[in-house]
């Protein structure tokens, strides 16, 4: 069940839209933060808040690269594998922290910390190799720096059980 | 050197409202009001020569000049912010510095068109940026210079921001409206063109950040004053352009257009890493045919880069030093958009994996002679796709087969990548 609260704030957001479904994103957004991922009864749920049918939210969760339809590790480490990181070292990081993690890049580790995720461009290519936990992006990413920020975000993530989306540390680019 | 955009930029932070303030901010939107009609705004801005800094370089006045005034009802501006071309992270840096500019230009630019509702669309990840749209529009709005009855004119605009959840697609304006209204991200065919029907079927005009954030400037010094910021009389304007790859110093730089490749490089970025030489680069985000050591003395201009075989694009310029395999690099290229690619129509969703595959086969040393001419033909093909999606990702395709045709039969006979696959 969606608490209260929450439930609240995601009706005030659709109440603040020129249509129901321009909040959907939002809506989407606010349940796998709390939910950790959208799970179906997170899905459903949002459905039901915008006036659309649980296939429509389907169709749009589907599409984003930040909505998690399946579960997720407490922190989804996104990899930017686009050109200028490319230029810059990003497949050596890629390489280090899968085979540091022991998994393939999508997969989850075996104690459930991390989701490593390739991703397109995160607009920090001055900074490359980039790589974002939750909202905080990272620079210069040598695969040793990339082995530190992980295990830091690690120590953080003990203290602090919310899900993915959560910012941690400061920024740090 | 006078930088409209970066000039009230504070090292390490943002400025804040009232520095802007202090500095002249809001005096374009001040002058428009009292002494501008719509019309004449919209006209200083055809005049001032101002091009689309989003990509494809369209007359930002003229586009203005496509929505009708005459029809009932609501009209909309939105801001895109999706910037997801791979090599271009502009707009982020200028709305980390100051995201005054951007707000007092959506004013004027709504002032303009006659809208009362603009939408500022931001890819995920910026959140810095999404939060300063947020903090200045509600400092303008306690200002009276947003919101209801501005300056006590009775214009008024309401400024949302919406942030997206990532995806590249959402940048074309038409899936950025899908995006906007909460439907999936697929483009809309064109004509209607969002001129006439965009944003919930209505007249909608969408500009970029960059573009946005240059109009106060325009309004309160002149179309003249303008023009004369570029380096060569064709040109008009500042353009940031955002250097990553292979130089020293990779960052963002507001420089006039007409600055050729080979000064923006030695200038500003301070040249090639050391050891490195420069073998190519992207000049303008990862759609654009690569430039070589040719086109050097290039003017970075949207005329004069078109006339060179590429395009000015993002102002996005990847660099690339001598150890770079260029067929590696397309690879990396065409996977980018064969994964972004939304599925909607047949050349793209099929024809950028089939297009990877025969590059990843050359790259992987299992290349022959005929790929070449399928990928030549594939150039041609994927024009057919539904947006400029597809046409874009086969933008390095055509630069690799017209200039580095000779590293790729390299690879074919070798039956190896030469420079080791990096």
């Amino acid at each position: 069940m969606i608490p209260d609260t929450l439930k609240q704030q995601l009706a005030a957001r659709i109440a603040h839209a020129v249509t129901n479904r321009e909040a959907a994103v939002d809506v989407m957004k606010e349940l796998q933060r709390h939910y950790g991922w959208l799970t179906d009864e997170a899905a459903e749920a949002a459905a039901e808040l915008l006036g659309l049918t649980p296939l429509q939210v389907e169709e749009l969760a589907t599409f984003y690269e930040m909505i998690y339809r399946r579960p997720v590790g407490k922190r989804v480490v996104h990899i930017c594998d686009s050109i200028s990181c490319w230029a810059m070292g990003g497949e050596s990081l890629m390489a280090h922290l899968t085979a540091k993690l022991g998994v393939e890049p999508g997969g989850t580790t075996a104690d459930g910390m991390f989701t490593l995720l390739p991703c397109c461009c995160l607009g920090n290519c001055g900074e490359a190799p980039t790589l974002m936990i939750g909202d905080t992006l990272y620079g210069r990413v040598t695969p040793e720096r990339g082995e530190e920020i992980l295990s830091k975000a690690r120590e953080t993530a003990a203290t602090v059980p919310e899900g993915p989306g959560t910012p941690q540390e400061e920024e740090n680019v | 050197m006078e930088q409209p955009l970066f000039r009230h930029n504070r090292p390490g932070r943002c400025v804040t409202f009232v520095e802007y303030r202090a500095e002249g901010g809001f005096a374009a939107l001040e002058k428009a009001l009292a002494g501008m009609s719509p019309n004449d705004v919209q006209q200083v801005v055809i005049d001032s020569g101002l091009r689309g800094r989003g990509g494809a370089g369209f007359p930002t006045g003229k586009k203005w000049s496509f929505v009708p005034r005459d029809i009932p009802g609501p009209r909309y501006l939105i801001c895109n912010c999706d910037e997801m071309e791979p090599g271009t992270y502009k707009d982020r840096v200028l709305l980390e510095a100051n995201p005054y500019s951007l707000v007092e230009g959506m004013t004027l630019a709504a002032y303009a068109i006659g809208v009362a509702h603009a939408f500022i669309f931001i890819r995920r990840g910026y959140e810095e940026a999404a939060e300063n749209c947020r903090r200045a529009i509600a400092e303008a709005k306690a200002a009276g210079l947003l919101g209801e009855n501005i300056l006590g004119t009775g214009f008024s605009l309401e400024l949302d921001v919406h942030q997206s959840a990532g995806r590249y697609i959402c940048g074309e304006e038409t899936a950025l409206m899908n995006a906007l209204e909460g439907k999936r991200a697929n483009p809309r065919a064109k004509p209607p063109f969002p001129a006439v029907k965009g944003l919930w079927g209505r007249p909608t005009v969408v500009n970029n950040v960059e573009t946005l954030a240059n109009i106060p400037a325009i309004v309160a010094n002149g179309a003249a004053w303008f023009k004369g910021l570029a380096r060569i009389p064709e040109a008009a304007g500042m353009k940031l352009f955002c250097v990553s790859g292979h130089v020293n110093n990779t960052a963002c730089f507001e420089l006039p257009l007409g600055m050729t490749l080979g000064e923006i490089i030695d200038g500003p970025c301070g040249g090639m890493l050391p050891g490195r030489e420069f073998k190519a680069c992207i000049p303008g985000g990862a759609s654009t045919p690569f430039f070589t050591k040719a086109h050097w003395n290039v003017p970075m201009d949207f005329d004069t880069v078109a006339k060179a075989g590429s395009r000015l694009g993002t102002g996005g310029i990847v660099v690339f030093d001598q150890n770079t395999c260029m067929v590696a690099a397309t690879l990396n290229l065409v996977a980018f958009y064969a994964r972004e690619s939304c599925g909607w129509c047949t050349p793209c969703r099929e024809g950028l994996p089939f297009v990877q595959d025969v590059l990843a086969r050359i790259e992987a040393g299992e290349g022959r002679e005929e790929h070449i001419g399928i990928l030549r033909e594939h150039v041609q093909y994927l024009n057919y796709a539904f947006c400029p999606l597809a046409p874009g990702a086969m933008g390095p395709v055509e630069g690799l087969l017209r200039l580095f045709e000779d590293e790729i039969r390299e690879h074919i006979v070798l039956g190896r990548c030469p420079l080791g696959g990096k």
